[in-house]
């Protein structure tokens, strides 16, 4: 058990010993801040009738089609943000065969699995942190130009700090997807263009697609995107998409989330973790 | 001060696909002596030395630090202290922040981060990126690294590679003192002349396999023993050697006679009332019987 705090401590050193979490963090702050200020003001000024939907370019019913528009605004932490998480898993777990600091990893710490459980729960607890930073662009500047709209910001309601709780969770869970496709995929670069490719093109022509047919938006719901918004209860992806079938519930999403984070760690462990270092 | 364990390999063997890297690889490494582990390029060195430290998976056979395998070892960074012929660090981390990840990880106190780094040299860029550092820099760190949890084992990679005199001076004394202190000292080298000024022990490998083992100077007695001779009258001294029953051939600076025995030399050349010019001892080069034990490794 020792061993094991000691290699958590550790996994925490390493990733506060080197520049990537802050520019992630900085990135991700400005990146969602940007959208939840943006978007935000576009919604809340088509609800309020500030700008006419003709302008926009949108179809007549889009303006009440929103619902409430903080949920959808806050949710763009998770919605768009997850990708940082995964990011940062992948990279410090990859970066660990590139940089050949496996080698004195596994000498100071022999036992590879506890190495590797340390590696993930360091960085579920660090995705949780990035989850905190988006949701500080989120809410912080999406809110403010909500109010600034004289949308009500529901700061004070249960279900927004519901929906930022969920965030947390799906934030980590993210970051430990990343930490399992980099022990799948070692190869840094590939790592990176799998996790960009699928996030931003593949998934979401995948959810779009599946969205059509019943059978196939049940399917869709157990893309891990699908299961992120809905554990986390709303997702301006969940608008765009003519639902037709209901969403997971979210602790069902959640599960959705750490069964692919399971098998990609469990798979990854056995072709590349625990295999020879040369 | 951490007294050194005993290394045993036990029949280890190690393939990669098709090739045998390591065959049935048996010796021990005594502690309080510098034993150098030689063998050219490609001979099974850093592999030998990474399935002893638990990094490669044997294909059979065991290797042990005073009979426990090192992923047994209750905190190994504290009994065994090794330094890989790679560079391992990632070159956005300080000098101290590198060492500080581990020595977290294996629970030594940080204040052994800087005594480790004052102690190879490297004080002065504690606080320097990995990433600007010379090879001679790195190769100091990874030692820093092996002596983080002052281990009473030492096994070292090529650690003399991409020093500059100075440094190879210093770590000369530095494994002799490291020995003295009663620690087992590991060190590999594809080099016999690198490291035959500080070795005690001999492990020598080709092909995988070990060719020879013992002190250094059981290198000595291998070769032939000759002793080079020459007189103002050449013919008379040769003549005096034919006499005696000594083979001799010529060489470029005199007769090399297949004798180790000068004084029987000068006996000779004295009551045949022959002048000698020279006389000595050929030391045999220990490199050259390296050479020889080792030898047609070159075509790999
Ligand atoms: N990961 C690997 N996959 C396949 N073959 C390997 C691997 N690592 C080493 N080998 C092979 O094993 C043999 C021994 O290599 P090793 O690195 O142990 O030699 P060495 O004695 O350390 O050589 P050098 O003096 O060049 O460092 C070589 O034939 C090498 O090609
Ligand atoms: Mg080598």
């Amino acid at each position: 058990m020792t061993s094991f705090l000691r290699s958590v401590a550790a996994e925490f050193a390493k990733v506060f010993t080197t520049r990537l979490w802050w520019i992630l963090a900085l990135v991700l702050f400005c990146y969602i801040g940007l959208l939840a200020g943006g978007l935000g003001a576009l919604f809340a000024g088509i609800q309020t009738g500030v700008i006419s939907p003709d302008t926009v370019n949108t179809g007549g019913g889009a303006a009440t089609a929103f619902g409430s528009l903080p949920p959808l605004v806050y949710s763009f932490a998770s919605s768009v943000g997850y990708v940082f998480p995964v990011l940062l898993g992948a990279l410090a777990t990859t970066g660990e065969f590139r940089h050949q600091t496996l080698t004195p990893t596994f000498l100071a710490t022999p036992r590879r699995g506890v190495v590797l459980g340390a590696k993930t729960v360091t960085l579920v607890v660090i995705g949780a942190g990035l989850g905190i930073v988006a949701l500080a662009a989120s809410v912080g500047i999406g809110g403010a130009v909500l109010s600034a709209f004289g949308v009500d910001a529901l700061l004070l309601d249960s279900q927004t700090w519901l929906l930022a709780a969920r965030t947390l969770l799906a934030m980590g869970l993210w970051a430990a997807i990343g930490v399992g496709l980099g022990v799948l995929v070692p190869n840094q670069v590939a790592s990176i263009v799998i996790v960009l490719a699928f996030t931003q093109f593949v998934e979401p022509l995948l959810r779009l697609a599946s969205s059509f047919l019943e059978i196939t938006a049940k399917i869709g719901n157990f893309l891990p995107g699908s299961a992120s918004d809905a554990l986390v209860g709303a997702s301006v992806f969940a608008v765009a998409n003519a639902a037709t079938v209901a969403p997971l519930d979210w602790w069902q999403g959640g599960l959705v989330l750490l069964g692919y984070a399971l098998v990609a760690t469990v798979i990854g462990y056995a072709a590349s973790w625990k295999k020879d270092v040369t | 001060m951490p007294t050194g364990a005993v290394i045993e390999f036990t029949n280890i063997s190690k393939r990669f696909g098709g090739i045998a890297a390591v065959n049935d690889l048996s010796f021990t490494v005594e502690p309080g002596r510098v034993t150098g582990f030689l063998g050219p390029n490609g001979a099974g060195k850093t592999t030998s030395l990474r399935i002893l430290l638990g990094l490669v998976g044997a294909t059979s056979g065991t290797a042990t630090f005073g009979g426990v395998r090192y992923r047994d070892l209750p905190n190994p960074l504290t009994t065994v202290g090794a330094a890989l012929e790679a560079a391992s660090f990632h070159p956005g981390r300080t000098a101290r922040s590198h060492l500080g990840v581990y020595a977290i990880a294996a629970g030594i106190p940080r204040t052994r981060v800087l005594a480790v780094l004052a102690q190879v040299g490297l004080a002065a860029h504690a606080a320097q990126r990995v990433g600007g550092y010379s090879l001679g820099m790195r190769q100091r760190l990874g030692l820093a690294y092996a002596l983080l949890g002052n281990p009473g084992v030492l096994v070292l990679d090529e650690p003399i590679n991409g020093l500059d005199p100075e440094g190879i001076r210093w770590i000369r004394g530095f494994l002799r003192d490291m020995a003295a202190e009663g620690r087992t000292v590991l060190v590999s080298s594809h080099l016999l002349s690198e490291v035959q000024q500080s070795v005690d022990d001999v492990v020598i490998i080709a092909r995988g396999e070990l060719v020879h083992r013992g002190p250094l100077s059981s290198l000595d007695t291998d070769a032939a023993p000759q002793t080079i001779v020459d007189s103002p009258d050449r013919d008379a001294l040769a003549a005096a050697l034919t006499a005696a029953g000594i083979t001799f051939s010529i060489g470029r600076t005199g007769l090399l006679a297949a004798t180790s025995d000068a004084a029987l030399l000068g006996h000779l050349a004295f009551t045949a009332g022959v002048e000698l010019s020279v006389l000595h001892r050929q030391k045999s080069g220990l490199e050259d019987s390296f050479l020889a034990l080792v030898g047609g490794s070159h075509t790999l």
